[in-house]
């Protein structure tokens, strides 16, 4: 009878950690930020219909990087569980903290049970009423949750996009400005994105009941003529 | 049913003009002889591009359009489009047909569903009967208690290709004269500031006439009534 060879736990945790660390940083980054009137989003995506950026709820959206099969599943459980809630209590009973919550508890259950961890990095947003109540969560493939004041950066070298996000944020900017800040965080000094690469999502306290707005092609290609 | 005490929603009107439909329902809920609701809102929004009025048990009704509004909205989220305007048809239905054995017992909801097509380019509307049977109608419907003279004012000054303005002053119209017919069925109550609910939907989406445009309708009603 064959045994299976030991391996420390450590050691365990250790490869699968690795392994989903590879696997999100070949993706393409995106980043979201606090704006006067929201939560604007930015990400790099060749695609023109697979998103990486979506509504989950009124004032909610969702944004995930690494392996498109796996974070369109949380999407879509999310936007599960945000309709299931508010159509039993109410509306106003969905919030972006306990969605993050119950994606965390995913994730880590995944990380730990399963065979293979999800490649995946998601980021929950929520507009509030007014700008101090605006939230965001940075939720890693083993569940870790960390909550952003200002802004967040995730995907393949986040840390760099966000230090250069850092740089060129500031409180209070307009739609414009901060979307241009994100794009020059995300492209860096040597590089331009083209307009048809990137997607590009709000979260506006001023749009009515459903807060989420995604800005079609000419839309996108608009805020680059500005730019240039 | 009327012995239960169970608030009764009367009468609501569709019609199409050139460019979309408008619709309109009165205000009034009545449990037997007495008027048990005088400012109910039974001609609602769906979703962007389509609405239902309904007529029969209040309650039953309206938890049947927020179900129907929310699997609309659960629909457009996860897929990232919204369902065809006859999918949505197909969809409301299926609902009507699943309260077949309350409908037995006397909790009959009738729903009229309209909007606009997008694929189409036009308005379209259709009504349904208890049984779920669905019935796409070319010009107009009516539905309630009040709906024989409702309609028969509206086939009566009904042209193809109205505009809207036209539309809705036939709509408000008919409204008036099967409140007068109809005791279930409430009029304006300039009173209280409480009328119809009336909206259009073109291709731009909902747009709800709002109680002043509503006030000068039915002054000029008034006028050609008192005038006859």
């Amino acid at each position: 009878m064959s045994m299976p060879f030991y391996v420390a736990p450590e050691q365990m945790m250790k490869d699968r950690a690795d392994y989903a660390r590879k696997g999100i940083a070949r993706g393409r980054a995106l980043v979201a930020m606090r704006y006067q009137d929201g939560i604007a989003i930015v990400a790099e995506n060749a695609s023109e219909t697979l998103r990486k950026v979506s509504e989950i709820y009124d004032r909610i959206a969702f944004a995930g990087v690494g392996k498109y099969n796996e974070f369109d599943q949380l999407r879509v459980a999310g936007i599960r569980a945000a309709d299931l809630k508010g159509f039993q209590y109410s509306r106003d009973d969905v919030d972006a903290r306990s969605l993050a919550n119950s994606y965390a508890q995913m994730l880590g259950n995944i990380f730990t049970h399963e065979m293979k961890p999800m490649e995946v990095e998601i980021l929950v947003a929520e507009v509030g009423a007014e700008s101090a109540r605006d939230q965001m969560f940075h939720i890693l493939y083993d569940g870790t949750v960390v909550d952003e004041r200002d802004f967040a950066a995730i995907g393949g070298d986040a840390e760099t996009i966000k230090t250069r996000l850092a740089e060129g944020w500031s409180d209070g900017l307009d739609f414009n400005a901060a979307i241009n800040a994100g794009i020059a965080a995300i492209a860096g000094p040597d590089r331009e994105i083209p307009a048809g690469d990137l997607e590009v999502a709000s979260l506006s306290r001023g749009n009515g009941r459903r807060c989420f707005h995604r800005l079609d092609a000419a839309e996108v290609a608009g805020l680059f003529d500005t730019t240039s | 049913m009327a012995t239960l005490g169970v608030p009764h929603a009367t009468t609501c009107v569709a019609l199409r003009y050139d460019g979309g439909v408008v619709m309109a329902g009165d205000r009034r809920a009545t449990s037997g002889n007495l008027i048990s609701h005088r400012s109910m809102e039974k001609v609602v929004q769906a979703d962007r591009h389509s609405g239902v009025a309904i007529a029969g048990s209040a309650g039953p009704a309206m938890e049947m359009i927020r179900l129907f509004q929310l699997q609309l909205e659960h629909y457009e989220k996860v897929e990232g489009a919204a369902l065809s305007l006859e999918g949505k048809a197909n969809q409301l239905s299926t609902m009507v047909r699943a309260n077949l054995p309350a409908a037995m017992q006397g909790m009959v909801v009738v729903p009229i569903f309209a909007g606009y097509d997008l694929l189409r380019g036009s308005g379209r509307l259709w009504d349904f009967d208890a049984t779920g049977g669905r019935y796409e109608e070319r010009d107009y419907v009516s539905t309630g208690s009040g709906s024989l003279h409702a309609g028969t004012v509206i086939k009566v000054g009904y042209s193809a290709g109205m505009s809207r303005d036209d539309a809705i002053n036939l709509a408000a119209k008919a409204l008036w004269e099967a409140a007068d017919a109809d005791s279930a069925t409430g009029g304006p109550d300039a009173l209280r500031g409480i009328y119809p609910v009336v909206a259009s939907i073109d291709v731009d989406g909902w747009d709800r006439i709002d109680d002043d445009d509503l006030a000068v309708r039915y002054e000029a009603i008034v006028q050609e009534v008192s005038s006859r």
